[in-house]
């Protein structure tokens, strides 16, 4: 085991890499404003009043407030919907089941940027396209990628426990919602988990759906933040540096919470290769 | 009793067939009828043929966020493949226990909002006082505003988010049956030799399957360039056309500039291109990517 060290010098040193600008970030929002830039590890000065100042010049809460609402809407309903969906794949035999699932996976592929247009016509003319609503709905109807992900997981469940439970008369939503759903439980929060990073982490819906500051989301509102203080406006980095802090740590933490299940997730994304 | 499960089934997949002909197929046969129209919600719509795809064969800044994209995706797209198997390979020789913890700390940068990234961009690549040039010394080039160097930049700091692809490769040659290495060994194989003839085509899947994901993502390159490059109060542009990346223009036709029509136009030459990129990939792939036994 003598030729490990080069390993484990590969990995450390890549692991600093990959940490480093988050210590940055959460080092250089703590300065004020001359020493943003002089990189030093640990501030020379300490500047907490910019947390104050990015509160009291942006409504901070109701965004993340908001970010908060948007995005257990959007995993809820998703989560919901692609069970019940894969449900419908994984149990039952019907003729087109193979070219429907066919299409499932096919629209995986489809780049979401060409369905952008008419997507928003379509909540134009509900009179929703100024709301929230178009951030999360769409996942009422589930979504091909979670779909395929429990599908998966449904399929391991033994067939037997199903004819076992419908001997017993059990109708075909009781063996999704007492079986099928119990049993699957990671691949369900996994999907959560998913939708919650994806939501949280948008940009491109909110801004093409929310026009008034108060619906904003914490991605949306720090983008306000930078046209505000960046590079454009007052060029206050250290105001939107304790924004990028708090559009980022909320999913940091969260993450550092689930992990296990955004790491299987994506371990089991590669594998339907 | 078969006609009643049939029925049951279409009931459980009914959410997905009223969202893929509402939000799917619904809206790509829209997209390709308003491509042919001069869209306009107050005044009416008028049909004008093949007139935007004519605009836009000639519109110079397609050219420009088209070559851009191209460019980005080229080199982003291998790089990201590279050092992700790079540190996959690490990770796994590693061993579980330890591969645990770097697995998180790779991750952990794909979980941050891509605004953020766009933020940390502007401040760790500024070019007169940024750390990468702290680091690189008067070697290292005005990445934020310097045309030449804007999407190579771009590209490393999309890198930082390769955590993805690392957890994939790696699942992939966790997949991998010992035996063929050591197969292998016995015959006298290097560490190369094995790299090349047994890890490789074992894990082609894995790296087929990010191939395609990557592309297709990178295509749609949006959030952290608009982050940095684009301000959504007042629709101008901070840097050089060197950020105009296919989607933003698209976006900024069809939301800024509402030429719904025009943008819808842009919309199916993305799908094309993409559609086409894809193909061309999965052709390519039949001749190294193997199915089966791991």
């Amino acid at each position: 085991m003598a030729r490990r060290w080069p390993i484990w010098t590969g990995l450390a040193l890549a692991a600093v890499v990959f940490t480093y600008p988050f210590a940055w970030l959460v080092s250089a929002s703590l300065k004020p404003r001359p020493d943003v830039f002089d990189n030093a590890f640990i501030p020379r000065e300490w500047a907490p009043e910019n947390y104050v100042t990015i509160w009291s010049a942006a409504p901070v809460l109701t965004w993340l407030t908001n970010s908060v609402v948007v995005a257990l809407a959007a995993a809820g309903t998703v989560t919901v919907s692609s069970a019940i969906v894969a449900f419908g794949f994984a149990y039952f035999r019907f003729p087109g089941r193979n070219a429907l699932f066919a299409l499932v996976v096919g629209t995986m592929m489809l780049p979401g940027a060409v369905t952008m247009i008419p997507t928003y016509l379509i909540w134009n003319e509900l009179g929703l396209a100024t709301t929230q609503v178009p951030l999360w709905a769409q996942n009422l109807f589930g979504s091909a990628f979670y779909i395929f992900l429990i599908r998966q997981f449904f399929l391991g469940v033994p067939r037997e426990l199903f004819e076992a439970a419908r001997v017993d008369g059990a109708g075909y939503w009781r063996l999704f919602w007492r079986i099928a759903v119990p049993l699957c439980r990671p691949a369900l929060i996994v999907t959560f988990v998913f939708e919650l990073r994806a939501s949280w982490s948008d940009l491109l819906r909110p801004l093409i759906y929310l026009r008034d500051p108060a619906l904003f989301t914490m991605p949306r509102g720090m983008k306000a933040i930078l046209d505000q203080f960046g590079q454009a406006g007052e060029a206050r980095w250290e105001v939107v540096l304790a924004g990028a802090v708090l559009t980022t740590v909320p999913m940091i933490v969260a993450f550092l919470l689930c992990q296990r299940y955004f790491i299987e997730g994506v371990a089991t994304q590669g594998r339907k290769g | 009793m078969a006609r009643r499960e049939t029925w049951a089934a279409y009931g459980f997949l009914a959410p997905w067939i009223i969202g893929f002909l509402v939000f799917l197929a619904g809206p790509m046969a829209a997209s390709l009828v308003l491509s042919f129209t001069d869209y306009d919600a107050l005044t009416g719509t008028a049909f004008v043929g093949a007139e935007n795809y004519r605009t836009l064969i000639a519109d110079p800044r397609v050219r420009t966020s088209l070559g851009n994209t191209l460019f980005y995706t080229a080199l982003h797209v291998p790089l990201t493949m590279v050092v992700s198997l790079g540190l996959a390979l690490l990770l796994h020789r590693a061993g579980r226990r330890s591969a645990g913890f770097f697995r998180t700390v790779f991750y952990l940068p794909t979980v941050t909002p891509k605004v953020a990234v766009g933020v940390l961009f502007l401040l760790l690549f500024n070019g007169q006082s940024g750390l990468v040039n702290q680091v690189l010394g008067p070697v290292g080039p005005d990445w934020t505003t310097d045309p030449a160097w804007i999407k190579p930049g771009l590209v490393l700091i999309g890198a930082w988010s390769l955590g993805s692809t690392v957890i994939i490769y790696l699942a992939a040659l966790q997949d991998v049956p010992r035996d063929l290495h050591e197969a292998a060994q016995m015959d006298g194989a290097g560490a190369w030799a094995r790299f090349r003839a047994v890890t490789v085509p074992a894990i082609s899947g894995a790296l087929f399957f990010t191939l395609i994901i990557n592309t297709i993502s990178s295509l749609q390159t949006f959030d952290e360039v608009y982050t940095a490059f684009y301000g959504s109060a007042n629709q101008q542009t901070y840097g050089s056309d060197a950020a105009l990346f296919y989607v933003v223009y698209l976006f900024q036709q069809a939301f800024q500039f509402l030429h719904i029509g025009y943008a819808s136009a842009l919309a199916w030459l993305l799908f094309l291109i993409i559609m086409a990129v894809t193909l061309v990939q999965v052709r390519l792939s039949r001749r190294f990517v193997h199915y089966g036994g791991g």
